[in-house]
């Protein structure tokens, strides 16, 4: 048994949760990785917040195209149903409700949905992109993460202590050792590593797990 | 009517001190490298325009563009979303020595306060950055049980943008993700100047197809097969070149 899941594995395990047809933002970064894992059989749209619908896969190098670029200034490909719009399009789609889920990175999750994913400090030059429109309007805000910091801090907390990108957002956070939704301002343990006891569990969350109803094995195949 | 300027310096000469000027593009995708550079000319010639504010969703990437704009001295002020970038070092090292200001604005809330300065709307109320630094100071208010932030529209004394296809009459197609911000800067700007890949006759673009009507376009100029700026800084370019 692996102590912890990879990032590919906590990417797989929030994949499983796309249904077929849903529109999807995936943050910069490690989010993009979802993409790869999507369920035999579903096809999700893929949204990034320049101007795409539906894009395809990275071009093989010297086939970029710098006018067909995501979020991150990767270039991607088109294909057939791909729609370009302008960015006050692109983002009534993001705060308008019209996407199903939005899967983003984060520093720290609090109990209450509170997300910090933007900023570490006041230090150098602040950047926001997205992040902050991106957590409101989704049906689902979802955050895929280490369950702790590198150095071993809980990043599922009480209260988050880093500058907030929003407020009471986030619905679902997949951990590398846990599956936990956030209901009615308390983190409710869906799923954990077989291998880990509860109170272990526990002991690396800056917050009360709550239970509702049986907690389920998080099991990923090797990705 | 024909809003086609023959001259890139003639495109850009209305740009004076003080001004602000919406650019065009993502990242390299939809910058008017060419209208752009064609302004820093006139700065090196005489000396004008500067203090300028930019509104772009980046603060430049390498040493051309807006980066090449930034490190010449042109701009006081810069309005965006992201200021980094593969090579962010020209605004980076001016920001951190207090020689440039920044406005940053989540990207969503810069796109509608364009839109909203186009469209004749002075303020709206957005949820984003509610309860965030961003929104420190800024007007809140609840609607149906949700508090939303009050932002206010975003204008601009000229916008450059890059197109694909323009007609005299200043209708305006884009190509694939290039076309980001170019239709909502074309709105919000007192003038817009757009850079077109491919100068048509009026007619020569299906009605069906245009982005921009033109009402929003004030000239036209043609840039057959425009720089990209991501290749440029591959090639590590320096604008202007820098010669051994």
């Amino acid at each position: 048994m692996t102590a912890k899941l990879t990032n590919a594995q906590i990417a797989w395990r929030a994949a499983q949760d796309i249904q077929d047809g849903a529109y999807v933002n995936l943050g910069i970064g490690f989010p993009e990785m979802v993409a790869r894992f999507q369920p035999e059989g579903r096809q999700a749209v893929f949204h990034t917040e320049n101007g795409i619908l539906g894009f395809g896969e990275a071009p093989a190098p010297g086939q970029e195209d710098w006018d067909l670029i995501n979020a991150g200034k990767k270039a991607v490909t088109i294909k057939p149903g791909t729609a370009f719009f302008h960015h006050a399009d692109s983002f009534a789609m993001v705060r308008g409700g019209h996407l199903d889920v939005a899967i983003l990175g984060a520093y720290q999750v609090a109990q209450n949905g509170d997300l910090a994913n933007w900023s570490t400090g006041p230090k150098g030059v602040p950047a926001v992109g997205g992040a902050m429109d991106l957590v409101h309007g989704a049906k689902r805000v979802a955050v895929i993460t280490d369950h702790v910091t590198k150095d071993g801090k809980p990043k599922l907390v009480a209260a988050c202590t880093l500058p907030l990108t929003g407020v009471g957002c986030v619905t679902r956070v997949y951990t590398s050792l846990a599956v936990v939704d956030i209901v009615d301002g308390c983190f409710v343990l869906r799923e954990k590593l077989a291998a880990l006891s509860l109170d272990d569990l526990q002991s690396l969350t800056g917050a009360p797990l709550h239970l509702d109803g049986a907690v389920a094995d998080l099991t990923c195949p090797e990705v | 009517m024909d809003k086609r300027i023959s001259s890139l310096a003639a495109a850009v000469a209305g740009i004076e001190d003080g001004m602000t000027v919406m650019i065009g593009g993502f990242g390299g995708s939809g910058a008017p490298i060419e209208l752009i550079h064609a302004l820093i000319d006139r700065y090196r010639a005489t000396g004008s325009p500067k203090n300028l504010t930019v509104i772009n969703n980046n603060a430049g990437n390498g040493h051309v563009g807006i980066a090449a704009m930034i490190e010449q001295g042109m701009v006081a002020k810069m309005v965006c979303s992201f200021p980094r970038s593969a090579d962010p070092r020209v605004f980076t090292e001016r920001y951190l020595a207090g020689e440039i200001d920044l406005e940053l604005v989540p990207q969503g809330t810069l796109a509608e306060r364009i839109r909203a300065g186009g469209a004749g709307i002075p303020a709206f109320y957005t949820p984003t950055g509610f309860g965030t630094d961003l929104a420190k100071g800024k007007p809140v208010a609840e609607f149906d049980g949700r508090s939303y932030v009050q932002e206010r529209w975003l204008k601009a004394d000229v916008a450059l943008i890059k197109a694909e296809t323009g007609d005299h009459l200043g209708n305006l197609t884009y190509r694939m993700a290039a076309r980001n911000f170019a239709p909502i800067m074309a709105m919000a700007a007192a003038r817009t100047v757009a850079q077109v890949s491919r100068a048509v006759e009026p007619g020569g673009i299906d009605p069906e197809a245009v982005v921009t009507p033109g009402i929003f376009v004030d000239c036209i100029v043609e840039v057959p097969n425009p720089a990209q700026e991501e290749d440029l800084n591959r090639a590590n370019a320096y604008y202007p070149e820098v010669t051994a």
